[in-house]
């Protein structure tokens, strides 16, 4: 038999994802001062990310459920581009989304002052259900495209039947719509738990204290403020050991997924007529709690446009480039390794891909610091390091997007590209890459945009001439320019969304049925 | 020719065993009831299914654990043997050359090969642009090209009506002609057996019986087939 | 002879470039930003000093230290700008650092006698807000009010370490009970000092934790006098910002002349409405306009950097434990 196509590529992507991250552990632990203690407050800080993380996911995903049933199953002017807007807050740089956030649900926010009106006391969401808030605020519209996606690979052949049948709402869902849900959610919600594990500024600055430390922070201190590299090794070990057996569980539950071939066709829904408000309330309620805060990020930006410094379209062209050098790799770490899990039996090996987003980037930075240092200025790296951390934080989403639809271009035409004689390269060019192009451009889409956001490592290596979009942004912010800080948040908004959409916009076209 | 020695297939508890010999140029129904393992033989005639034991040879060359591209086999499939992005000519064009890279000469094959099937002016557009029956022709013509010396059909116009059926089973006695290929072909109707093949392998629980000629089997069905054909 | 005379003007000019000096220094990212000092120190200092001075922003003043830790005595950096006396203890233990030869007329509120890093600005920290209302007159009013504060982590900002040892330094072993009285006036505790800020100017918080200067820059570059910071009758912590030579360095008198061109006029009468601290010596031409509109906290309060290091970890757990409640 001929070798598979990624059988070569694919471990070496996903081991050489793997390398990157230990050879940092390994560099952080080889500078490290023992012992190390793991003590009571470590514990506290422990349970803490790990029961915030979990109550993340789950309201999440709960929210998002119905909010993708009701986009499943409607069809309205518009839909098109609010699924779309619905992807903006989850590329949203942290602190521009707290504080649209805020805008709108804080003390003086919107909802406050319209309660105030009414002599009702303001809303206060600091705490737990702050950090739940801002989380389900930044993942709910994953889990939604990842539930909507999954629902979407129902032929319409079944619902034409359905139509036909004339069968209850509740029959469709028993019948068609749980199965693919019980497919999707249990790896909707390891991605969003991981997402949240790691999560600190949005922990910090709404949870309102100490009580909401994350491991994350933790990391931080034992890095900034003890210079205790040990201690941030092991710390990073538990993040990573914990976000992984999330994830390994996550996986080894779900269950073999069964293909269907239906043909192509806009879906047309006969179920679930009489529903219709319920669905509207949905759709509603997810666009009013995501698109004000965005709104209220818009607002404030176009008032600070016209104070923004020329360093800032500087920057916008360092965070262009290095996003697009983020998604170049993105793709090539995860087009190898899709195609490796897709013909793998067991899907296990995905959750490899999810240690990239567990491991803590400051851990990384650092390990690969101490790496380069001896041979290089690691300023010289600043971009490069920071474009390929990110990438491999948006692996698991690239994978996640890809796999499905790479699975079923190898049930349906696995055959006739192996009795053709299609292999390696001419498989790739002539059938994977044309079949997945709508989940390629998606992928590099998110790729980008999520590397447009990310402060990340840049601030570890620093280069005084260089500055990404995000960080010009918090040296605004830095220097008491709130109003040009709110403009550059503004401007990262549009990029991020604005190269997200341009890769969407060429995945889509020409998609052949 | 082709040969198949005390092959075994094994898939969980379905086993399949075969041993049969077809001369060459023959063309030969495979005839059966569902999930007897018609499918599974021409798997593994095909390569697509491990067998556990046996051997296949075609034209006196060894082929049972060759990748199914270097077998000197074209198949064709229930449905998916068309790419829907690409055009008719490219996907023709695959049988010559999968890089797709095709040369003068080749282009011509090509453009032969789509005239021979009556797709003479459609060879730029996608399958989706044509109906069932075009798709199927551009599918034999890429049979045509890939010029090999034995061609497994699995049903692919089971979806085509009677008369678009029995015109596509001509086509396929014409290029099995033109290609001198041995053709074996899956199906259900006692009627296309008669129409275009000179033998019939009967297929029942896993058991392949030995070829017999088309009319020499009508005339006299074993006990099995006549259940199956309902007689 | 036009085309040889411009060779050897070229060659000359990359000759000189060549031989040029420079000067790295470390610091943190704001002194470098646009509106930081960073540009007019550099093209002050490079007037007089015929080298390239090369200001490299390393995150905030405990992400320098890590920096310098992590880089060791290869470090490349000349001079590091930008630690506060709560983290000099610990980067004197690293030795990376020489001791320094400024001499100056500091006026500082406190005396200066560290040898290994010299002042280049300080600031006390207070609680800034809204100036149309009522403030407590110190943390005990605080405590007592319904009044909602946005604070810094001490574990990843150097203000909201600041903050920890203004409590300590002001009520010793009581700073516990202080501690929890206030839990229920702390709003939220962010990341860092932009964070805050940004929630305070939103109207989510009524106070943050500030300097007594960040008044004036609304003042002076807003022209909004709306902005005030509270005196606490318990005296205000200072943050004195500091500046030291590493060892190891290149261009050891190069760093001794910047060193020395950081306590002038020059490099001083920058820093007020570009870093919104006090000078560490008072220019010349004095401070500018709207710094006397400022309040002045009757009394000073400033750990020595053994004192802070000593009390840092056990101030930070009492202060975690009190606010986790």
């Amino acid at each position: 038999m001929a070798r598979r196509t990624g059988s070569v590529s694919g471990p070496t992507a996903a081991g050489t994802v793997v390398a990157l991250i230990l050879a940092a552990l390994v560099a952080v632990l080889s500078r490290a001062d023992w012992p190390v203690v793991f003590g009571a407050a470590d514990w506290a800080v422990l349970r803490f990310t790990v029961w915030q993380a979990t109550l993340s996911a789950l309201f999440s995903v709960a929210f998002a459920v119905p909010v993708a049933r009701a986009l499943a199953r409607r069809r309205f002017a518009g839909r098109g581009l609010l699924v779309t807007l619905l992807g903006a807050p989850f590329i949203l740089p942290v602190i521009v989304a707290v504080l649209g956030l805020l805008a709108v649900f804080g003390r003086a926010g919107w909802v406050s002052q319209g309660l105030g009106w009414v002599d009702l006391p303001p809303l206060s969401i600091y705490g737990l259900t702050g950090v739940v808030m801002a989380h389900v605020f930044f993942n709910m519209p994953l889990a939604t495209r990842l539930i909507l996606q999954g629902w979407q690979t129902i032929p319409a052949e079944q619902f034409r039947l359905v139509g036909q049948l004339g069968l209850s709402p509740a029959v469709v869902f028993r019948t068609l719509e749980w199965p693919v849900l019980r497919q999707v959610v249990p790896g909707a919600l390891a991605l969003v738990f991981v997402i949240c594990l790691t999560s600190f500024a949005v922990a910090l600055t709404l949870g309102g204290g100490p009580r909401a430390t994350t491991l994350e922070l933790a990391i931080y201190q034992a890095f900034r403020f003890d210079f205790n590299l040990g201690r941030a090794a092991i710390l990073s070990l538990v993040q990573l050991t914990v976000a992984g057996g999330a994830a390994v569980i996550a996986l080894w539950i779900l269950p073999p997924i069964v293909l269907q071939t239906g043909r192509d066709r806009p879906v047309q829904r006969w179920d679930a007529r009489g529903l219709w408000p319920l669905d509207a309330m949905w759709i509603g309620l997810a666009a009013g709690f995501l698109l004000l805060p965005l709104g209220a990020v818009v607002v404030s930006g176009m008032i600070g446009l016209g104070q923004m410094p020329s360093s800032v379209w500087s920057s916008t062209w360092t965070s262009l480039w290095v996003a697009t050098l983020s998604a170049g790799l993105l793709i090539a770490l995860a087009l190898p390794i899709a195609a490796w899990l897709a013909q793998a039996r067991w899907g296990g090996a995905e959750a490899l891909t999810l240690l990239g987003l567990a491991a803590s980037p400051l851990m990384i930075g650092t390990g690969w610091f101490i790496l380069i240092y001896p041979w290089a200025a690691p300023v010289r790296f600043a971009l490069p390091v920071t474009a390929l951390v990110n990438a491999m934080m948006a692996l698991p989403f690239a994978v996640r997007i890809l796999l499905p639809a790479m699975r079923q271009v190898f049930a349906d035409y696995g055959r006739l590209s192996a009795g053709l004689g299609l292999h390696g390269l001419d498989l790739w060019r002539i059938v994977l890459l044309p079949r997945i192009r709508p989940q390629l451009g998606f992928a590099a889409g998110l790729g980008a945009a999520l590397s447009v956001g990310d402060l990340g490592v840049v601030t570890l290596f620093a280069d005084p001439e260089v500055a990404t979009l995000p960080l010009q942004m918090y040296r605004l912010m830095g220097s008491y320019q709130t109003n040009a800080a709110s403009g550059a948040a503004l401007i990262l908004l549009g990029l991020a969304f604005g190269m997200f959409w341009l890769c969407d916009a060429w995945g889509r076209r020409h998609v052949a049925g | 020719m082709l040969q198949v020695d005390g092959l075994r297939v094994v898939q969980g508890d379905f086993a399949l065993s075969a041993d049969f010999t077809i001369k060459a140029g023959q063309r030969v129904a495979v005839i059966g009831p569902s999930g007897a393992g018609k499918s599974t033989l021409l798997g593994a005639i095909g390569g697509y299914t491990p067998s556990v034991a046996g051997r296949v040879v075609v034209d006196g060359r060894e082929i049972t654990n060759a990748a199914p591209d270097m077998r000197g086999i074209a198949m064709l499939f229930q449905d998916g043997n068309l790419f829907p992005h690409l055009t008719l000519a490219q996907n023709i064009g695959l049988g010559l050359r999968p890089a797709l890279r095709l040369a003068a000469d080749e282009r011509q094959q090509v453009a032969h090969a789509l005239g021979r099937v009556g797709l003479g002016d459609f060879g730029d557009r996608k399958p989706g642009d044509v109906s069932g029956g075009q798709q199927s022709r551009a599918a034999l013509a890429r049979v045509l090209v890939q010029n090999q010396p034995l061609l497994l059909l699995d049903e692919p116009f089971a979806a085509l009506g009677p008369a678009l059926r029995a015109e596509m089973l001509d086509l396929t006695s014409e290029v099995a002609r033109d290609t001198g290929a041995t053709v074996l072909m899956i199906t259900h109707a006692p009627e296309d057996a008669e129409r275009a093949a000179d033998q019939v392998l009967f297929v029942d629980e896993g058991r392949v019986d030995a070829p017999r000629a088309v009319a020499d089997i009508m005339a006299n069905p074993p006990e099995a087939l006549r259940t199956y054909l309902g007689h | 002879m036009k085309y040889l005379m411009t060779t050897a003007a070229v060659l000359c000019a990359s000759a000189a470039w060549a031989e040029t000096p420079v000067l790295k220094v470390y610091t943190y990212d704001s002194f470098v930003s646009d509106w930081g000092p960073g540009p007019a120190v550099e093209a002050a200092f490079e007037e007089t000093c015929a080298c390239d001075l090369q200001l490299i922003g390393a995150g905030d003043g405990a992400a320098l230290l890590a920096r310098i830790k992590l880089e060791g005595a290869r470090s490349e950096a000349d001079v590091v700008l930008g630690l506060d006396t709560n983290l000099t203890a610990a980067a004197k233990e690293t030795g990376l650092f020489a001791p320094h030869s400024v001499a100056a007329e500091f006026t500082l509120p406190i005396e200066w006698s560290d040898d290994t890093f010299a002042p280049f600005d300080w600031g006390y920290f207070a609680f800034v807000h809204n100036a149309d209302m009522d403030v407590p007159a110190n943390f005990r009013d605080l405590a007592d009010s319904d009044l909602k504060i946005a604070i810094q982590d001490p574990r990843s900002s150097t203000p909201g370490l600041g903050l920890l040892m203004w409590v300590k330094a002001a009520y010793g072993d009581d700073a516990p009970a202080m501690w929890s009285d206030l839990s229920d006036n702390v709003l939220t505790v962010t990341k860092g000092w932009s964070e805050s800020y940004g929630l305070f100017l939103e109207g989510e918080a009524d106070m943050v934790l500030s300097y007594t200067t960040s008044p004036a820059y609304h003042l002076i570059a807003e022209e909004d006098a709306g902005k005030a910071a509270a005196p606490f009758d318990e005296g205000h912590y200072m943050q004195v910002e500091v500046a030291g030579k590493l060892a190891n360095s290149d261009q050891p008198e190069l760093a001794d002349s910047f060193m020395a061109f950081m306590v002038s006029d020059a490099f001083q009468s920058i820093i007020p409405t570009t870093n919104w601290m006090y000078p560490a010596v008072t220019p010349a031409s004095g401070l500018p306009d709207g710094f006397e509109t400022l309040i002045t906290p009757a009394k000073a309060l400033l750990l020595s950097p053994e004192d802070a290091a000593a009390a840092r970890d056990g101030a930070l757990a009492e202060w975690r434990d009190a606010l986790a409640q």
